[in-house]
């Protein structure tokens, strides 16, 4: 390249080149700041902001709705996985970035509540939510919202070509019949990974989990990062799969992940392509909270009304493929039709988790991954 | 100088700053023993070793398998070559959720691989090396590519006149050419193979872990922040060791090289040698960059009833049956656009101003700023993302919500490629041009307008087109503070894979194809308005 030169006037040419191209940007910020956030701040009390997780889902009519009711306009920011989530509104705790928080569930629920994210508010209707859900109820800090299985799904076609009855239980999958066929999500990385592992802990006890685990390993359980990569890449029942060429016909996602199977094929089939181990579910439940310093704090207990009524609990199921908590709420024909009935799932108790969770953790992946 | 120094500083330096002293301090204390603490630790320091050895390995076979590319890029002449060096860039830019996709079709069950020969390298390191030189082929046949094309033949041809053997004529007069060029490369694909995330997430499996995704596991899954600091001064210190060698390498290159037209040099192959050196190159280019970017089109195609357009048709409603969107995934593709062009705008304008100011000041200082402005490329965006969120919170910087932080996160990422286009081109303006048109009584606008624009035009469109080709394809950063009302292409993807059903699978294939020709044709505009004096990228 030639000499290097020294001009006087180069800075002229780049500040003449930004202004060139902050006209641009003048142009394509008028057609993005129709949804900017300043004129919504100083409208502050007619606008509730519910923070969430990227799975939170609600229908355009269910908010529509609560804006009829209550004159409130709910704003949603998501952000990443439940736990990247949560962890974030830890950081900004005292000074949160919305209202209300939805999305903390049992296996997280004692961080949360460990660190003072959250107001006390008994929300309406709070009495007909079902007992069992509610892990806060001497102080009211979170509200339950929803519950959903993590539970083994098996493909349908696999096993009636191979004329194998599917595993219903945690011990089936350790039986030679079913070996090489499971695939599971790292637990150190994804909530369906960690309620599987917490599972077997809540079957086996804290001492017979590992044994259980080194038998599941010599049965050729397969361990990847994330559930996208088990249920897309590895699992034959799924769509991805089947393109996929994958040939783990048994993977851990959640109970109704068949009824999504049929929700989403076209056309729709009359009978889902999965089936769910119920023997194998772990229950998660989901939480919402007032967080502590919220600017609008009328509009979040509004808000937090809603979410357990029975408008919002109806629609729930469809958009975010969990089970409602209040008493009475219909589940859509989708799900009792295609869906699995899990009679009785594990579960650990919150503070139980949160102070050994580390240590299972680390144990099953010295024994599983490496 | 000024505006580019505050926006790195309040959007970078600070929040960085900011999240790192929250995990070193305790009780307004620095714990600068944690450092140590953590280092010792067993699991700590096998992610250091893989995360090292992993890049060397992958550096090593990236210019392996890259530089008879291009050598073919830089001196054959054959047809479909600017689109080909187009859709050898799309990888770079592509997000790695959609990229692991793909590649598991090559290496992994019933893939190319398995089918001809029997070989699976699902979960091995294997499929991470392989994919890392997907990833970073292009940026050794820009490299090095660009500038083999301006090296005049003719001095080795002159040295074989003087009696040189072929290879000793190559060794001796274009190999010392080359070198710093090779050398900047390596150091570029080392870096980015050195953070490497997703890639690694998803093709290595739970048993393999970068520096990167420990950090990522640290901060976002266990709020381990005093470990995460730790590592990311670890990061810190590595990206800045390679930066200052890359800089230091750029800065040889720049002198004294006698460059000609790229079009001169380039010419048809001949002879039997050079025909097999192309079709091996193109062969290479096939299996390992088309080959899984044809995967994800034909299953964006793949329909129960045979192939068709239905998932694309798909992506133009707001779904049916519930709605993982409260607007219809097609609408991704525009709101990436605008994301993009508002980052792209910030980029240009920081990017230009930086390089501008690195143009005209020399010494040490200046120098360390060049570094610094390279460092958003070795930083990891969950770092970053937190940072925001616990500095930006106060009026009148209270960010957090507001869509702006989408397009800054994305400027960030974009600014260094933008510095390193213009830097060459603005060195190289002579300023007695400029001298002349106000001695003939230009006003210094019009004696920019008529002397600077045009000679730097190009470049400015180049470096638009990669920070905007960049922003497209921004995960980390984005998926934070995407608005659900407005998601951008690769946070839909990721949303789309994030659920069950064929549906939801293929419409997620589709809008990984529509990103992809996305960023092929903005490379391909930048493949016909290059400019001569080719950038570092």
């Amino acid at each position: 390249m030639s000499t290097t030169r020294r001009t006087k006037q180069l800075a002229a040419t780049a500040v003449a080149a930004a202004l060139g191209v902050t006209a641009l940007a003048g142009c394509g910020s008028s057609d993005t700041s129709d949804s900017g956030s300043g004129s919504e701040k100083s409208s502050g009390s007619k606008t509730v902001t519910l923070v969430s997780h990227d799975s939170f889902n609600a229908s355009k009519d269910v908010l529509k709705e609560f804006t009829e009711q209550t004159g409130y306009t709910v704003k949603v920011l998501k952000s990443g996985d439940a736990g990247v989530a949560l962890n974030q509104e830890i950081l900004t705790k005292g000074s949160p970035r919305g209202d209300v928080f939805f999305g903390v569930d049992n296996t997280l629920l004692s961080r949360a509540l460990g660190s003072g994210l959250f107001t006390p508010y008994a929300a309406k209707g709070i009495d007909q939510v079902a007992s069992d859900t509610q892990l806060d109820a001497a102080e009211h800090r979170v509200t339950p919202i929803d519950t959903g299985d993590i539970c083994v799904n098996y493909d349908k076609k696999y096993f009636a070509d191979k004329k194998l009855a599917p595993p219903q239980s945690f011990e089936d999958l350790t039986k030679p019949a079913y070996k090489n066929l499971l695939v599971t999500e790292n637990a150190q990385t994804s909530s369906p990974g960690l309620g599987f592992l917490l599972g077997t802990v809540a079957t086996y006890g804290e001492k017979g989990y590992q044994d259980y685990w080194k038998k599941l390993k010599s049965n050729g359980v397969k361990v990847v990062d994330g559930w996208e990569q088990a249920y897309n890449e590895e699992f034959s029942g799924s769509a991805g799969g089947k393109k996929a060429k994958a040939d783990r016909p048994l993977v851990v996602s959640y109970a109704s992940s068949p009824p999504v199977e049929v929700l989403y094929a076209k056309p729709q089939p009359t009978a889902a392509p999965t089936g769910v181990a119920t023997g194998t579910c772990f229950r998660q439940i989901e939480f919402a909270g007032l967080l502590s310093g919220a600017k609008n704090e009328a509009g979040g207990k509004a808000l937090l009304d809603f979410l357990i009524s029975k408008r919002f609990q109806e629609d729930m199921p469809l958009n975010m493929f969990v089970n409602p908590v209040t008493k009475g709420a219909k589940l859509p024909e989708l799900f009792t039709k295609f869906g699995a009935t899990v009679d009785r799932p594990t579960t650990v108790a919150p503070d139980k988790i949160s102070k050994n969770r580390e240590q299972w953790v680390q144990s099953w992946s010295s024994l599983v991954v490496k | 100088m000024a505006l580019p120094v505050a926006f790195f500083a309040l959007f970078f330096a600070y929040p960085v700053t900011a999240i790192v002293g929250r995990g070193l301090k305790a009780d307004g204390v620095w714990q600068f023993g944690r450092i140590g603490e953590v280092l010792t630790r067993p699991d700590i320091r096998d992610v250091l070793w893989f995360t090292t050895w992993q890049a060397l390995a992958s550096t090593a076979l990236t210019l392996l398998i890259a530089l008879p590319g291009a050598y073919v890029f830089a001196r054959f002449d054959f047809p479909g070559k600017q689109l080909l060096r187009a859709v050898v860039t799309v990888p770079f830019v592509l997000p790695t959720v959609v990229v692991g996709t793909a590649f598991l079709a090559l290496v992994g069950r019933g893939g190319f691989m398995d089918e001809l020969w029997g070989v699976r390298l699902d979960t091995t390191v294997w499929a991470i090396l392989l994919a890392h030189v997907f990833f970073n082929y292009a940026v050794v046949v820009r490299t090095v590519g660009g500038l083999w094309s301006q090296l005049d033949p003719r001095q080795e041809e002159a040295a074989r006149v003087l009696g040189a053997g072929r290879f000793a004529a190559w060794r001796r007069v274009t190999l010392p050419a080359l070198a710093p060029a090779v050398a900047a490369a390596a150091l570029m694909v080392f870096l980015f193979t050195f953070t490497s995330f997703g890639v690694v997430q998803i093709l290595g499996g739970p048993g393999y872990a970068t520096l990167e995704v420990e950090i990522y596991r640290q901060t976002a899954q266990l709020l381990a922040l005093p470990t995460a600091a730790v590592l990311t001064l670890v990061q810190f210190a590595a990206v800045g060791a390679i930066l200052a060698v890359h800089a230091w390498t750029v800065r040889r290159r720049e002198t004294a090289l006698k460059l000609v037209d790229p079009a001169q040099t380039a010419r048809r192959p001949r002879g039997a040698a050079q025909w097999a050196l192309l079709c091996g190159v193109l062969l290479s280019v096939l299996v390992l960059i088309l080959l899984p970017l044809g995967v994800l089109v034909e299953r964006s195609l793949a329909t129960p009833g045979g192939h068709g357009l239905d998932y694309y048709r798909a992506l133009g409603s707001v779904d049916a049956g519930g709605g993982t969107f409260l607007v219809a995934p097609l609408e991704a593709v525009w709101n990436s656009i605008q994301y993009a062009l508002v980052a792209t705008a910030i980029a240009l304008v920081v990017g230009g101003l930086a390089a501008a100011a690195l143009t005209r000041r020399t010494g040490r200082l200046v120098r360390g700023f060049d570094a610094l402005l390279m460092l958003p490329l070795g930083v990891s965006a969950v770092t970053v993302g937190f940072g925001f969120l616990i500095t930006l919170d106060k009026p009148p910087l209270d960010l957090r919500t507001s869509w702006i932080l989408v397009p800054l996160a994305q400027a960030l990422v974009g600014v260094p490629f933008v510095v390193r286009t213009m830097l060459p081109v603005l060195r190289a303006v002579d300023g007695r041009l400029r001298e002349a048109a106000a001695v003939l009584g230009a006003s210094p606008l019009r004696a920019w307008r008529e002397v600077d624009l045009p000679l730097v035009r190009r470049a400015l469109l180049v470096a638009a087109g990669f920070a905007f080709a960049v922003s497209l394809g921004e995960f980390g950063a984005t998926v934070f503070i995407a608005r659900p009302d407005r998601p951008t292409l690769p946070v839909a993807v990721a949303r789309l894979l994030g659920r069950a059903g064929e549906l939801n699978y293929g419409q997620a294939m589709a809008l990984s194809t529509l990103l992809m020709v996305v960023c092929a044709v903005s490379l391909l505009l930048l493949e016909r308005i290059r400019t001569d004096r080719s950038g570092e990228f």
